[in-house]
């Protein structure tokens, strides 16, 4: 069967999309992922969609999926490369890419998702400095 | 109005859709159409053969291009014989869906091209027929 590649990056899982998905591959890149992240415990994914002529609903709602359930995860989800007239056309859609962060390029987006995981890594020390307060 | 070109394409499983969407690019470079009102088409036909598939297990679609008043510019028409649909302007409206869906693709492809008619019997089937000009206007 026909997959899409995904990329172990450190922390994070880079995906580019290079033709135009069918709805099958769609759901099989989403199946791919979710499981991905949960096995590496990745914290972030980077979608490349520079090469992507089309987002219709169907894929928007495949982004947005993507996003929610790496979310639970505790994994972030940049899609990077949108070309502009996709973006144009989104809008009169009228289809917002909830929870789904956008970044120029990859290495926009990986900067983004490093910035995340920072602000994430400090709240996390602040969480164990209150309890270490609440110990003394 | 002028019928320069006329393509007739059956869409009756999923693989069909990018040949499809491919077909109607082919057709927008032909008469020199601008990249984002391709993309604007391209996308509201999507929206309608997903529909044709989702809720009348396909149909057809003619292409053509077509001249009116100096103008050029791409018809799409979508038909299928599924159940129609009982009230258009629920179905118009954003966020309505029977299919627990996002409810956009009427709405949205009616936004994203120059002209928009959908005509439907319930027990007959959905004819929706688009038209988008070359300059997008
Ligand atoms: N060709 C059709 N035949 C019968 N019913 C249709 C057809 N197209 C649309 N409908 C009805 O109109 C409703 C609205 O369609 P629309 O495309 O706007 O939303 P959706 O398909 O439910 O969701 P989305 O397109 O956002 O995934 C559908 O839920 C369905 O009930
Ligand atoms: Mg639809």
């Amino acid at each position: 069967m026909e997959r899409i590649p995904i990329l172990k990056m450190g922390p994070f899982l880079l995906v580019t999309i290079q033709i135009d998905l069918y709805d099958r591959l769609a759901l099989t890149l989403e199946n791919d992922l979710i499981n991905m992240v949960s096995q590496t415990g990745a914290r972030g994914v980077l979608i490349d969609i520079s090469t992507v002529s089309i987002v219709d609903s169907f894929m928007g709602r495949i982004l947005g999926n993507i996003a929610s359930m790496s979310r639970i995860m505790d994994a972030e989800t940049v899609v990077v490369g949108m070309q502009p007239a996709v973006a144009i056309t989104l809008v009169e859609l009228g289809l917002t890419l909830q929870g789904v962060y956008t970044a120029l390029n990859v290495e926009k987006g990986m900067e983004l998702l490093n910035n995340k995981l920072g602000d994430n890594l400090e709240l996390d020390d602040e969480e164990e400095e209150d309890q270490d307060d609440r110990n003394d | 109005m002028i019928v320069m070109t006329k393509d007739t394409m059956e869409i009756v499983r999923e693989q069909d859709v990018v040949p499809f969407r491919n077909r109607v690019r082919e057709f927008g470079t032909r008469i020199g159409m601008s990249l984002v009102n391709q993309t604007k088409l391209i996308t509201a036909a999507s929206e309608l053969v997903r529909n044709m598939l989702k809720y009348a297990s396909g149909g057809k679609v003619i292409l053509e291009v077509i001249s009116l008043n100096a103008k050029t510019g791409i018809r799409l028409t979508f038909k299928d014989e599924g159940p129609g649909i009982a009230d258009i302007a629920l179905a118009m409206r954003d966020g309505f869906s029977t299919g627990r869906s996002l409810g956009l693709g009427l709405p949205g492809a009616k936004r994203l091209v120059n002209e928009f008619d959908l005509k439907s019997n319930p027990g007959e089937g959905t004819t929706v027929t688009v038209i988008h000009w070359k300059h997008g206007r």
